[in-house]
């Protein structure tokens, strides 16, 4: 009986998947449940970080694969990253995976981060990660 | 061949850099809207309508034009790579072409599409050419009894034949008359339904019910769902066929051309029915008829360029009879009327540098589709990721700055609200808007039709009904309206799939039952 939980914010790209690697690896050290998260504001036509049903099964596979206990979340939520804050907060979270973007300055400045709301918004400790 | 040397006038005219540029504009911004469900043709001509009345009439009819077409372009593209057709014409397209795009043929689909609609757009074109000149010669000779049977009977036809159901297309068809009635009677100069509003007195502006119908209905029914599961696109690169696949297209492009092009041109248009009896039709002669619903592009190419030519046919009743039979052409009517031109039979010979103009430019934004769309696919797919409040915003801020500087009056922001609220509640209720907004234009003309008809009989009712052709045409409205009910009775259980299988025999015939 595992107590503690890893949350992975998930998107169905390099980042998703460093942040699935990563948090898969945090789980094992700590021998702590899954919880993985994928959001999207829903606003759009077309949301290319929201995992359609073959990626959603794809996930759920290699979270299978590795034999760790785990739950998918797929959130629509006005707000990408509070909702990745608030699923941490109702799963109990003890540690956050998220995946970081390279983006310049300017780039942040314009279009804003999910990763870098998460991490001035987490309680808990963030592990943010970068695809190899 | 008359008719080919005023085409190669109305060429010389369109070919100017600045015309060129006006079809550019045009043919981008109708794939733009295309592309995007929910924002049509019509939306995107209306909120330019503000913008042309600044323009020559030919400069902006060759923009709309380019509209038009565009728009046409960009809703098979969203069919296919989205399955999300963006309008009713193109839900034939999704069919095959979705299906096409999952086994990775999305650059196939795209380009016989796109090529189909290049072809079956040219040889429209030509025939409106051809059919429109004879038309209105026929036409200017006809007397105001006829001409008031004739705007009936593309009314009965648009309302009844088009929708899913005849009930919610005379509710729409009656408030747009409704609408059409509001001011001054231009007879006698009596108010009506003005509650003693001088400014309703005024006749209400027909940017702000198109703008408030399209795009503020538009925009509060997508505030009212703003959050929906987004849907996977399907990646695509430059759209490209091999051998085999212009081999199996061909014969469908041709096929389509030749369904379309009627269909367009009788004022009961729209690309509904040619569009799937396309489908029918090449399913059935299909020789891999197996890889029908598994994504077969003879379903791709037949059905767009059904789209495609009836699209170039309403072209023919909208210039030769001023009759206009898709809600693009119903505005493009009015900002006709805008520039003080009157529309009907006697445009052709009284503003031919406009009419031959605009079919120049049809030509041309065909082409500058085809040049522009193939290599630009994949950032047209791009188009979808825009999310909604953004886009929207950018609307709601056209539509107003539009419904404003038309007559610069605050009034008119309110009036743009009240049929913001109307559009909303047509959406709701599943109102069909075509039937509204040819109601709105086409009611008033109707009315000084039937004045004429009868000043000339001195009051008698049976004026109406004292030319041959306008007895033919009332009878044929009473079979139109009749014989589907009918029909509803006497075969209850046949559902419009084995319709349209059993016979693709006369056209009128099918036409009504595929819609049941």
């Amino acid at each position: 009986m595992t107590t503690e939980t890893v949350l992975i914010a998930y998107t169905p790209d390099d980042f998703g998947h460093a942040a699935l690697e990563h948090g898969i690896v945090e789980a094992r050290r700590r021998s702590a449940r899954i919880v993985a998260v994928n959001a999207t504001r829903g606003d759009a036509l077309v949301d290319e970080r929201f995992a359609d049903d073959g990626e959603v099964t794809a996930l759920e596979r290699d979270l299978a694969a590795s034999g760790i206990d785990h739950e998918v979340h797929r959130v629509m939520a006005p707000d990408v990253a509070d909702a990745v804050l608030e699923a941490a907060e109702k799963a109990g979270a003890t540690v956050i995976v998220v995946g970081l973007r390279r983006r310049s300055p300017v780039g942040k400045l314009v279009l804003g981060s999910v990763a870098q709301r998460v991490l001035l918004g987490a309680d808990v400790p963030v592990l943010a990660v970068k695809p190899a | 061949m008359e008719s080919l040397s005023l085409l190669a006038d109305g060429l010389a005219t369109a070919v100017t850099p600045e015309n060129l540029m006006w079809a550019a504009i045009g043919v981008l911004l109708g794939t733009f809207v295309g592309v995007l469900p929910g924002i049509g043709p019509a939306m995107a001509v209306a909120l330019l309508l503000p913008v042309t009345f600044g323009l020559e009439p030919t400069q902006a009819f060759i923009m709309f034009a380019g509209i038009y077409y565009g728009g046409m372009y960009g809703g098979s593209t969203t069919s296919i790579l989205l399955n999300t057709p963006g309008e009713s014409a193109s839900v034939m397209t999704a069919l095959e072409g979705n299906k096409m795009a999952k086994k990775g043929r999305a650059a196939q689909a795209l380009a016989t599409a796109a090529i189909g609609s290049f072809i079956a757009g040219t040889i429209g074109t030509m025939l409106v050419v051809f059919f429109a000149p004879a038309l209105a010669g026929v036409a200017v000779k006809i007397g105001a009894p006829s001409y008031l049977a004739i705007m009936l009977m593309a009314m009965v036809l648009v309302t009844s034949v088009l929708g899913s159901s005849r009930l919610r297309g005379f509710i729409a068809l009656f408030i747009g008359l409704t609408i059409g009635l509001v001011g001054l009677d231009m007879n006698t100069g009596q108010p009506r339904l003005s509650f003693d509003q001088p400014l309703l007195a005024d006749r209400l502006d027909i940017v702000v019910v198109a703008v408030g119908i399209f795009a503020l209905g538009e925009a509060l029914w997508v505030a009212a769902h703003l959050r929906r599961r987004p849907l996977s696109v399907i990646p695509v690169g430059r759209p490209w066929m091999g051998r085999d696949d212009w081999g199996r297209s061909w014969k469908p492009w041709l096929r389509g051309t030749a369904l379309g092009f009627p269909f367009g041109a009788v004022p009961a248009g729209g690309a509904e029915t040619p569009t799937f009896l396309s489908y029918v039709l090449e399913k059935r002669l299909a020789k891999k008829g197996h890889e029908f619903g598994s994504g077969a592009i003879e379903g791709v190419a037949g059905p767009e360029a059904a789209n495609n030519a009836s699209a170039a046919g309403t072209f023919v009743p909208l210039l030769a009879l001023g009759l206009p039979v898709t809600a693009t052409a119903t505005i493009m009517l009015a900002a006709l009327q805008g520039y003080g031109i009157q529309p009907g039979p006697q445009l052709m010979t009284e503003h031919p540098d406009l009419v031959w103009t605009l079919l120049a430019s049809l030509l041309i934004g065909n082409t500058l589709l085809l040049v522009l769309n193939l290599p630009l696919a994949p950032l047209w797919a791009k188009l979808l990721r825009i999310p909604r409040p953004y886009l929207y915003a950018g609307i709601l801020f056209f539509a107003s700055l539009g419904a404003y500087t038309a007559n610069q009056q605050p009034f008119d922001l309110f009036l743009l609200l009240v049929f913001g609220l109307l559009g909303l509640a047509m959406r709701r209720f599943g109102l069909p808007v075509l039937p509204l907004i040819l109601g709105v234009i086409l009611g008033p003309l109707m009315e000084t039709k039937m004045r004429e008809a009868l000043a000339i009989s001195g009051g008698d009712p049976a004026g109406l009904v004292d030319e041959p052709l306008a007895v033919v045409v009332y009878a044929v409205i009473v079979l139109l309206v009749v014989v589907p009910l009918v029909l509803a009775r006497v075969r209850p259980r046949l559902t419009p799939t084995e319709a349209a299988a059993d016979a693709p025999a006369p056209a009128d015939q099918s036409d009504k039952e595929s819609v049941r």
